[in-house]
């Protein structure tokens, strides 16, 4: 069905989709709508889940493990703040292999307050064994809210995955949206390790050094697996629904000499500043990098790249640069822009890509090359 | 008396220390609550009295959960099992730092949403799984690795916190009265909504005294008064057999405290203030049961 939506709207129309048995709500600006939706479906009948208002996003997350390892469908959503509140056990659901699916809205740290657009809240989840997708409209955040439930719950995988959207950039912008009956492209959830009374196990017990190794690459395993799972789901839903992503969207890529890397919103307001690019003789591209973990193998060789982070680690870098030099040579201009909702322009990006400098490090409105 | 199922679901393989009360409070929980149960376990001495992976003692699944989460990982597994229909029994299982300190907010927030669940906090008064660290429920003098001089702060009024969110069910037990403990598991298992047993686990190395000791200071703390065995059903209190027989004539309670070597060397002025909490609680416990407040 056509209809408009904003990004927060639309994860929530996924998750009724869906229907997860339990769903564990905390507010926290600018996911808020997301809960408030599900909460209105809740109330009214349209989606017949246990909605857990509970009181920490700790306890979000700890509420959606004890129903999961039950074997039941579970959901929550959250933000910068409440992501790293619930870290411990963000960490937990992984571990004990638990396929919750978690929207996060990516808004700024603090201090000061700032509750806008940046992706360093995500990105400091992200060696917790959970899969990150970072989506860029509002139809995306549909499509890849439904694709997460049937990765994550796939044999092959049974681990958690985060979606996350831009705050307010996407989770507060009106945009088209066509809603789906999934059918039974989400089949129901098998967990293998869910609680049995008739055969009782222990869960998370004490466990040692070689037994603990082995769960690790265990999860490494899940995680190398999904990318064909990943892609089979993204087929299978090209060929029912007709829209697909990739693990990264490329655009004007495959001839382009200079290619822009940006994720979420930046990573779309990239293709404009392709097109500007092309028109002035410049032969750009873009690539939107869509999975951060597990994280695509890209083969930049032979282009110049310039690389937007809309994220920091301090004392190394902008992480996706930084993450990009680490797997191949590259010839890199590293750009940090929109940092705490820094507005940044496809004329912006354009500008980057002009007076590209590779090699070097751009704090985008604030500081010179460094 | 009443007649205790034999079926044990602690198995004899646990690595508690020996004389552990948490062990011993533990099989009369499950032997109260049945197959049909799992247990909720944050990072307290039950996890390691379990075992080592893959082994495990406790016959009925348990899940382990990070120390701050368990009421609220209970939540959601009650609320999965009754969108699935099934009536299995949610207990979580925590010592008195999961509960009293870094649980306390996940344990209000489950109380408030009226989870039905039965949580019982064992209550040695310190974190023992790391060797004995004060906790928000070490009484007033007691000696742990901390607290090397005594603790000076009184003990967190565990109960009363819990009584201030309307629990179906809220009983103190004692790892010394085992029927009476069995009795109010399998009373709180009948009532829904969130249930609260709080259980004082007298611990030998803890508490230092000796191990074939646990019930007889259980037994002190009771008829000394420092311990009331008390239950209140949708808020109608009852003071149970033991401690009515304490509050008409208690033992001094230095009978109870020199016996510990958690208490040695205490001063004067923490044994009064420990009395005067103790005289002041039968007090209050007394005027609830007889419905004046």
């Amino acid at each position: 069905m056509l209809t408009i939506a904003t990004g927060n709207k639309a994860v929530a129309a996924a998750v009724k989709e869906v229907k997860p048995y339990v769903i564990a709500a905390y507010p926290i600006t600018p996911q808020t709508e997301i809960v408030e939706q599900i909460a209105e479906y809740v109330t009214s009948g349209e989606l017949d889940s246990r909605y857990i208002p509970v009181e920490s996003e700790h306890s979000a997350m700890a509420a959606c493990i004890g129903a999961s390892i039950t074997g039941a469908r579970t959901f929550t959503a959250t933000s910068s703040h409440g992501l790293l509140y619930m870290h411990e056990m963000v960490n937990w659901a992984a571990g004990a292999r638990l396929p919750i699916v978690m929207a996060n809205v990516n808004r700024a740290i603090g201090p000061g307050w700032n509750v806008w657009a940046e992706h360093t809240d995500a990105f400091q989840e992200r060696d917790t064994g959970w899969l990150q997708v970072y989506v860029s409209t509002v139809q995306e955040a549909y499509d890849t809210t439904l694709m997460a439930f049937r990765i994550a719950e796939h044999a092959d995988v049974i681990l958690p995955v985060m979606v996350n959207l831009d705050g307010f950039l996407l989770s507060h912008s009106m945009q088209s949206l066509d809603t789906l009956n999934a059918g039974d492209f989400v089949p129901p959830l098998h967990l293998p390790h869910a609680i049995d009374v008739l055969n009782p196990a222990g869960y998370g017990t004490l466990t040692g050094p070689d037994e603990h190794f082995r769960f690790r690459w265990e999860i490494e395993k899940a995680m190398r697996r999904s990318r064909k799972v990943i892609a089979e789901t993204e087929r299978d839903f090209a060929e029912r629904f007709g829209r697909s992503y990739g693990v990264a969207e490329e655009y004007r890529y495959e001839d382009a000499d200079v290619v822009v890397i940006a994720m979420g919103t930046l990573g779309k307001e990239a293709e404009v500043a392709v097109d500007l690019l092309r028109n002035e003789g410049v032969n750009a591209g873009s690539l939107r990098i869509r999975w951060l973990r597990p994280f695509p193998d890209l083969d930049l060789s032979g282009r110049e790249v310039v690389v937007i982070d809309r994220d920091y680690s301090f004392g190394f870098g902008g992480i996706i640069a930084q993450s990009l030099m680490a797997r191949q040579r590259v010839d890199l201009y590293s750009v940090i822009a929109g940092l705490g909702g820094q507005e940044v322009t496809y004329d912006d990006i354009a500008g980057f890509v002009r007076e590209r400098r590779p090699g070097t490090e751009l704090w985008f409105g604030v500081n010179g090359n460094v | 008396m009443t007649e205790i199922p034999k079926e044990e679901f602690i198995l004899k393989c646990t690595s508690a220390c020996a004389g552990c009360p948490s062990t011993l409070i533990l099989r009369y929980v499950l032997k109260a609550a049945g197959a049909d149960t799992v247990l909720v376990v944050p990072a307290c001495c039950t996890s390691v009295i379990q075992g080592i992976y893959p082994n495990t003692a406790v016959n009925v699944p348990v899940y382990n959960v990070a120390f701050a989460a368990a009421a609220a990982c209970a939540s959601g597994m009650s609320e999965a099992f009754q969108k699935a229909g099934k009536k299995t029994n949610v207990i979580v299982y925590a010592g008195d730092g999961g509960t009293v300190d870094i649980g306390i907010q996940a344990l209000s927030g489950a109380f408030e949403r009226e989870t039905d669940f039965l949580y019982i906090c064992y209550d040695n008064e310190a974190y023992g799984n790391t060797g004995m660290q004060r906790s928000g429920s070490t009484p007033i003098g007691a000696r742990t690795t901390t607290t090397p001089g005594g603790k000076v702060h009184a003990k967190k009024d565990l109960d009363a916190i819990v009584a201030a969110h309307n629990p179906s069910y809220l009983a103190t037990a004692c790892a010394a009265y085992p029927q009476d403990l069995f009795k109010k598991v399998q009373k709180a298992l009948t009532l829904r909504g969130s249930k609260f047993i709080h259980v004082l686990a007298p611990c030998p190395p803890g508490w230092r005294f000796s191990s074939e000791m646990t019930v007889e200071m259980g037994k002190l703390a009771v008829r000394s008064g420092l311990w009331i065995l008390y239950e209140s059903e949708f808020g109608k209190v009852t003071i149970n057999g033991p401690s009515k027989a304490a509050m008409i004539k208690p033992i001094p309670i230095e009978d109870y405290l020199s016996v510990q070597g958690r208490f040695k060397g205490i001063d004067r002025k923490a044994i009064d203030a420990l009395k005067s909490q103790a005289e002041q609680r039968a007090k209050h416990l007394q005027k609830e049961a007889e419905g004046i407040c």
